[in-house]
């Protein structure tokens, strides 16, 4: 596996860091990156972390780093979660301590505690908490349940001072959306199944509108509503599909949540590198948090909306 | 009537689904089928997601129909913890 890091790689522009990785050896991995600037997101952090995991350190090789914030790395926990060793230095800067350096949840406790820890770790007041608490809860829980991933989570953030925004990335190498999803609906690309899961009331334990007692099938569609409504990106990867929620125009009064994925303003491909689990991406920018309570009148209604029309679908009578 | 208080098996943030199917098979539905009311009390709970309520209810109204509200009161919810509440509720009987 080779891995590039180039001088840029958010959510905005990820697709070619995506399409730049190179799987074809999954024994060993190689990080290489450009020689004079290093700013990545955190879901890219993540998902090498979550490469590297599988590998003994001996078969990852990280290539000498030259570029000016390459300490980032080394800040970020990479090279510690990898067990390499690294040339770098940490420097502190004026924001130091507004982030998550990349962590690894196996289960539900680690999951409470690790929530618990976040908000004084990001400097959050509680009212931007909201938001934060949530996505974190409901996309590591994901993995938990669904993506069987003997590693668990990869999860990291970063506060962004210039957009006043966390960025977050919650990896994992398990089975993937498609194969989770297929288990109740019939998929048959990685695109078609990621489409499925990001749609309110549909999960991959059952066909039953609703769900089970234990899933609704709301979770990646109440995160990417949080993204939405905060005009922020939103970006998923599983399979050979990614999956991105592009940003909207400012005004939430005029903001409509979508239960079908495909029907917001989006990117989406299918001839990506294979990636065996999911990553997902997204930003939520601080300054509008305190719309979190308006965002869960937009999200009932959006879901009860697609409940009733799923519903009538299912139970259309055929005139012959 | 039995008064359960949330925070004191999850914390301020009701997230843990794990410990939220405790509460719902230990406690809601025991009293459910002695024909004793139930009250969760949410004080000082200061978030809760879709997911910690839905593992908290959903199976509940599904099993009692939604008649069964008549028999739980939801008390001391800030207003996110009772949209959430209030969505759970709508979209189970819709489902």
């Amino acid at each position: 596996m080779k891995i590039y890091l180039p001088n840029s790689a958010f959510l905005g522009n990820i697709d070619s860091f995506l399409r730049n990785m190179n799987f074809s050896d999954p024994t060993q991995l190689k990080i290489t990156a450009n020689k004079k600037w290093i700013s990545i997101h955190p879901v890219v952090l993540c998902m090498i972390g979550a490469l590297g995991l599988n590998l003994k350190s001996e078969d990852i090789k990280c290539e000498k780093l030259e570029a000016k914030s390459k300490h980032y790395l080394n800040r970020m926990g990479l090279f510690k979660l990898l067990n390499i060793k690294t040339d770098t230095t940490i420097i502190e800067h004026e924001s130091a301590g507004r982030f998550i350096p990349l962590t690894r949840i196996t289960n539900s406790d680690e999951l409470t505690k690790f929530i618990t820890d976040i908000i004084p770790l990001l400097h959050l007041a509680s009212e931007q908490a909201d938001s934060i608490k949530y996505v974190v809860s409901e996309l590591v829980r994901n993995v938990l349940e669904h993506s069987e991933s003997e590693q668990g989570a990869i999860v990291s953030a970063q506060y962004y001072k210039k957009s006043n925004t966390i960025r977050l990335g919650i990896v994992d190498g398990g089975v993937g959306v498609k194969k989770t999803i297929s288990y109740a609906h019939p998929v048959k690309t990685s695109l078609e199944a990621i489409q499925l899961a990001l749609t309110p009331g549909i999960t991959g334990t059952t066909q039953m509108i609703g769900g089970t007692e234990y899933n609704a099938g709301a979770g990646l569609f109440f995160i990417k509503s949080i993204a939405q409504v905060n005009r922020e990106f939103f970006m998923i990867y599983s399979g050979n599909a990614m999956y991105k929620l592009l940003k909207s125009k400012p005004d939430l009064k005029q903001t409509t949540l979508h239960g079908d994925p495909f029907q917001d303003r989006h990117s989406k491909g299918e001839d990506y590198p294979l990636w065996k689990g999911t990553a997902v991406g997204v930003d939520i920018s601080l300054g509008k948090t305190k719309e979190f309570s308006m965002l869960l009148d937009l999200i009932r209604d959006a879901y009860i909306k697609t409940i009733k029309e799923r519903k009538k679908e299912k139970y259309h009578p055929r005139f012959t | 009537m039995i008064e359960i208080k949330i925070i004191e098996a999850v914390g301020s943030f009701a997230e843990n689904k794990d410990l939220s199917r405790d509460i719902r098979i230990t406690k809601i539905i025991p009293a459910l089928e002695r024909n004793v009311g139930v009250i969760l009390n949410f004080k000082g709970i200061e978030g809760a997601t879709q997911s910690f309520i839905h593992a908290l209810i959903s199976d509940v109204i599904r099993r009692y129909g939604a008649k069964v509200l008549d028999k739980i009161s939801f008390k001391e919810c800030n207003e996110n913890v009772r949209k959430i509440i209030g969505m759970v509720v709508e979209y189970m009987q819709e489902s």
